[in-house]
């Protein structure tokens, strides 16, 4: 019986961290370039930065209601969460992208255009290493807040350590929601933690 | 044949006039101090000497060519280019700033080692000591050599200072201005200068270029710049009696 929880415990933490590395893997690879977008065509700021903000006042799981009956993206299961996750958490990630280019010193964007640097180099060596700390803290507070949505995602059969969670809330067994929401609560410490230390590793010496 | 000629430039944005009707050159080994007050134009006058900027009428030449026909990449790394922040890229240590654009021509590991080393002796700055130094842990004065070393190191034809040394303490901008006149003696360097301090452009220009409103009031030798030539040029001598 022990053992049974145990094993329990370790397939859903799985199965979650399957679901918050796949969502936010995909997050970085678009939102990442978006941000470099951002900086480099001022008519779409607006737009994008708008979109990413709507679809984080909507509630996760009416968000999931909204997904499910599109086809391709949406239906019963993981992909359907994973598609809503990647949605939440775009927005740090875009704005920290876009806020970490743009605070760059003007004084060093102008020289290295000055010293005939195309715009790949400028971006390559200039920008985005200035601006590594600011992207990774958006990413750390994307991921954090995206473990802890990633549990509602047992709500549409997604799987996952929300899965302990509801089963708990149903049955008014409180040691079935801690199982839950325990192992959450490390996975979010741990990724705080981990992803603070690169970022401070990151800083100028 | 001048090293840059300015062909009756005009820039305008919208329907704000920068500069009108500038017309002057500069030739080899010369320095061209471009003087005036903020918003005369100074310094967009010196962008459009590397294709920074582009006239919205006129032309600019450099070496006989129109900047408009110049790759503007080649143009930039031809032209070396310093300004008062520096711009010295800060996650670079002095050696990776120096050797940035001999780096980016693609010369041997070696063969930039050995410039940086060269450049930051003259500089005066000992390379064992700075070559592995982040800017940050350079005084004001130490940064500003770093960055005449980093515009002088892929041998460019010509130097654009904008207001260098604007922001560093009397003492150290006499001292740099002292060596800015050995540089020019020991290589030849022909250069543009923009600066607001006329004592600056009186001490280190060969001609002085006076701006006001985007306009091109005089041009003269410093001598001649000292006899007041045009009631700008008035305004600006009167400071020297302050």
């Amino acid at each position: 019986m022990r053992t049974d929880l145990a094993n329990d415990i370790l397939r859903l933490t799985g199965e979650h961290l399957a679901l918050v590395l796949t969502a936010m893997a995909a997050a970085i690879l678009l939102g990442v370039p978006g941000g470099v977008l951002l900086t480099r065509r001022a008519g779409l700021r607006k737009w994008l930065l708008g979109f990413a903000s709507v679809v984080q006042t909507v509630p996760s799981l009416a968000l999931f209601g909204f997904l499910i009956p599109i086809p391709f993206i949406g239906g019963i299961g993981p992909r359907t969460v994973i598609v809503s996750l990647v949605l939440y958490a775009l927005l740090p990630i875009l704005r920290n992208t876009f806020a970490g280019i743009a605070g760059v010193d003007a004084a060093v964007c102008e020289s290295a255009v000055a010293m005939g640097m195309t715009d790949g180099q400028v971006l390559r060596q200039v920008q985005l290493p200035l601006a590594a700390q600011t992207i990774l803290a958006g990413i750390r507070v994307a991921t954090v807040t995206t473990i802890g949505t990633a549990t509602i995602a047992a709500a549409i059969g997604g799987g996952g350590l929300g899965v302990f969670i509801f089963r708990g809330v149903a049955s008014v067994d409180s040691a079935q929601i801690l199982a839950g929401a325990v192992p959450a609560a490390i996975l979010a410490l741990a990724a705080d933690g981990g992803l603070g230390w690169i970022e401070r590793k990151l800083a100028p010496a | 044949m001048p090293v840059v000629e300015f062909r009756d430039v005009g820039y305008q944005i919208g329907n704000k006039t920068i500069l009108s009707h500038v017309s002057f050159t500069v030739e080899a080994g010369e320095t061209l101090v471009l003087l005036g007050r903020s918003g005369s134009g100074k310094t967009t006058a010196l962008k459009m000497t590397n294709g920074m900027v582009f006239p919205t009428s006129g032309q600019v030449q450099v070496e006989g060519r129109p900047t408009t026909e110049w790759d503007p990449i080649r143009l930039k790394r031809r032209i070396g280019y310093v300004i008062q922040e520096v711009g010295l890229f800060p996650h670079f240590t002095v050696a990776e700033n120096v050797g940035l654009v001999p780096k980016l021509e693609g010369w041997s590991r070696p063969d930039v080692e050995r410039r940086v080393a060269d450049l930051l002796q003259m500089a005066g700055l000992a390379p064992a000591e700075y070559l592995g130094r982040y800017p940050r842990q350079l005084s004001g004065g130490q940064r500003q050599r770093v960055g005449v070393a980093r515009a002088l190191a892929a041998d460019p034809a010509l130097l654009l200072f904008d207001e260098p040394f604007g922001a560093l303490d009397p003492v150290t901008r006499s001292e740099l201005q002292r060596q800015f006149l050995e540089l020019r003696r020991d290589f030849h360097k022909t250069s543009i200068f923009v600066t607001h301090d006329v004592r600056e452009a009186l001490r280190l220009g060969t001609r002085i270029a006076l701006l006001a409103g985007g306009r091109l009031e005089a041009i003269a030798a410093p001598a001649e710049f000292r006899s007041a030539i045009s009631e700008e040029a008035g305004a600006f001598l009167a400071c020297l009696e302050d």
